[in-house]
């Protein structure tokens, strides 16, 4: 599916597309075949024979208004509600038939807050389904501690911990961490990040991304949010009542295009503004600031700066992370750089959206973002840069 | 094929700040004291219950008794009563528990649930019903003896254990109960690994609740000849004999007590960690 990058890059026109390498695939492809579920006592049947191709390795997502019946097609791929008939291929094989405990084994599933057993520990959790699987105990030890490094938690200060000592956005990545234990080549997700925080579901949206593009897994993602939608689909299914599928196609597709005015309606007004998820800050132009590492001579950095005519300075720690944003002024009272680290220092990822972005900004009162990328420091971006996406999005609704 | 959001992996900035927030917000690992503070509470009990029954034994030892008051507060008498209670008790109790988790669980499992009022009904009933009533019953049905007394002590004391079973079980957010079966967990697995642990906390108190109720309930098991403390009691009434009315009350209090500290302390060493 290159058009999807493709179309990313073309929606913003501001920088190339960044080099690309081809997204490994570890997921298989999902086909749906006339499903129904109705229950007795219901005139209407509550998912009416939706057919639906899935392809290997994308992350799509499921969003319609509630009791559209999206929850309810979701959880008949795992057959937590056994289809009235149709039929459901993993791959090429047909699943309908088999014993759904087995099934489930090589499907993760996540639920909203992690769904963590609170009277077991994070490893024992994560553990548990190649526990099902009869894995050894060292193999499933090691692959406890992969999968923390993997949702970006410290084994060693995690492992034995209970869920209840955790935040709510730890204890949705060791949600995310448990369905991976077995390394199923499909997650569903069901709702996973509606229980927390805007920024923290920023950074799991985030996080997620990053991981579904180390594993390639087949990714069914059911959300009410829109924007979450746009954020993290490859493509997004509408539905409408029955879980009739209204439009299956890109974000940008969907934005540009609405298939029918149901779907203009649940895009909502503010469509254009929609064009803000679609960009990511990879795609847009970054000022490259002067930065400064820890323990450095501040008079010299100072000096540095004002050459380059800057008024700020980025300044990293040892591994390159960036901890703080002080001005020249600040620097010049004190003699080395300090290691004080900013809590409220505005930072994102370089796959992290505009709209991501502009929010971060605003938590912080912020004008600008510092952007992380693989080797530290990608850059900071300013709020003038996001104004400017939004004038481009309008000129071309308008023009 | 499938492609590409550009460049892979990117050094993840929040983790850190993510977790120092929860440094901050959660109380890392401050439960220790509160453990402490609840075992401290643990301790009041069983040294009350030892005081009265050091209390008992000095008044027994130093007491100017009659000949008959002698002869029903030998320590023999007396051992053989306590013995008895215990017996009584502890027979119940294990048949409680049989019975009651058991159902308990089979009443909250898919079909069976309709089956749930008619059951609560005929526990309710058995417990509704005086004791007292219930004994002699059975009695006249079963005949005198240890084993009537028995039967009408389960019947008394089973709504508990059942009804907390069920509450304890129902009590388990659906959602985990989901969650087990939606990663591959079978009914079976997912209701001995997730909610029974879970449940154990109610349950055990309900288990206490019946135990309690058991050491109490069983001095009525003298007025069907099944033997026990309430032998004492009503034999000081019959003959007017504080002393022997006195020291069954004491010695049947004193075995509730030490009964339900032995409870509590089950509870607190059984609840699951990390709730």
């Amino acid at each position: 599916m290159s058009e999807t990058t493709a179309e990313r890059g073309g929606a913003t026109a501001a920088a190339p597309a960044p080099a690309s390498t081809e997204r490994q695939v570890s997921g298989v492809s999902i086909r749906l075949e006339g499903v129904t579920k109705s229950y007795s006592g219901q005139g209407k049947p509550a998912v009416d024979s939706v057919d639906l191709d899935i392809p290997a390795g994308q992350m799509v997502m499921f969003v319609g208004p509630s009791g559209c019946g999206k929850t309810t097609l979701l959880k008949m791929l795992n057959r937590l509600v056994e289809p009235t008939s149709g039929k459901i291929f993993l791959g090429d094989e047909d699943v309908t038939g088999q014993d759904a405990d087995q099934l489930r084994r090589r499907i993760g599933y996540v639920i909203q807050a992690g769904g963590l057993f609170p009277h077991m520990t994070v490893g024992t959790n994560i553990g548990l389904v190649p526990g099902m699987l009869k894995w050894d105990r060292k193999r499933i030890a090691a692959r406890v501690d992969e999968l923390l490094e993997l949702v970006g938690l410290d084994p060693e200060v995690y492992r034995d911990r209970y869920p209840r000592e955790l935040s709510g956005g730890q204890q949705q990545r060791v949600g995310v961490a448990r369905a991976l234990a077995a390394d199923p080549p499909v997650l569903l997700m069901d709702e996973p990040f509606g229980a927390v925080d805007p920024i923290t579901r920023q950074r799991l949206q985030d996080e997620l991304i990053r991981i579904q593009e180390e594993l390639g897994k087949t990714i069914v993602f059911v959300t009410h949010d829109f924007d979450e939608a746009v954020k993290l689909g490859d493509r997004i299914v509408v539905f409408d009542v029955g879980a009739r599928v209204v439009q299956y196609d890109t974000p940008e597709a969907i934005l540009a295009d609405p298939a029918e005015e149901y779907v203009a309606d649940f895009v909502g007004a503010g469509a254009t503004l929609k064009q803000l998820t679609l960009t990511r800050v990879g795609d847009v132009e970054l000022i490259h600031p002067q930065q400064a590492r820890v323990g450095e001579d501040a008079a010299e950095v100072v000096r540095r700066a004002s050459a380059a005519g800057e008024k700020y300075v980025v300044v990293t720690d040892r591994r390159g992370r960036p901890i703080s944003w002080p001005s020249l002024a600040e620097l010049s009272r004190v003699a080395t750089v300090p290691d004080t680290v900013d809590e409220k220092l505005p930072v994102v990822g370089l796959r992290s959206t505009l709209n991501d972005a502009l929010d971060t900004m605003l938590a912080a009162s912020q004008g600008g973002v510092v952007v992380t990328g693989r080797d530290g420091v990608a850059g900071v971006m300013v709020v003038e840069t996001v104004m400017a996406a939004i004038q481009r999005t309008r000129d071309e609704v308008e023009g | 094929m499938t492609a590409p959001r550009p460049a892979a992996t990117e050094a993840y900035p929040d983790t850190e700040i993510d977790d120092a927030l929860a440094q901050t917000q959660t109380p890392a690992r401050g439960d220790s004291d509160e453990a402490r503070g609840a075992w401290r509470g643990l301790l009041v009990q069983p040294v009350l219950v030892l005081a009265g029954v050091l209390a008992f034994v000095i008044w027994r030892s130093t007491a100017e008794l009659a000949d008959t008051e002698q002869r029903q507060l030998g320590w023999g008498v007396l051992g053989r009563s306590i013995v008895e209670h215990l017996q009584l008790t502890l027979f119940a109790a294990v048949i409680v528990l049989l019975i009651g988790i058991p159902l308990g669980v089979l009443l909250t499992r898919g079909p069976f649930r309709r089956a749930t009022p008619l059951v609560l009904g005929v526990a309710n009933t058995g417990q509704a019903a005086p004791a007292i009533g219930l004994f002699v019953l059975l009695a006249t049905w079963l005949g005198f003896g240890f084993r009537s007394a028995v039967v009408a002590l389960v019947l008394y004391t089973v709504l508990p254990v059942l009804r907390n079973t069920m509450v304890g079980l129902q009590g388990v957010d659906a959602r985990l109960v989901e969650a087990g079966r939606g990663m591959g967990m079978s009914a079976l697995a997912v209701l001995l690994r997730v909610e029974l642990p879970l449940a154990v906390p109610v349950i055990l108190a309900g288990v206490r609740t019946a135990l309690v109720l058991l050491v109490g309930t069983a001095t009525l098991a003298t007025f069907i000849s099944g033997g026990g403390l309430g032998q004492l009691i009503t034999t000081g009434i019959n003959l007017s004999l504080d002393s022997l009315l006195f020291s069954g009350a004491v010695l049947v209090a004193l075995l509730a007590l030490a009964i339900d500290w032995f409870g509590r302390v089950v509870e607190h060493v059984a609840r699951p960690k990390g709730l």
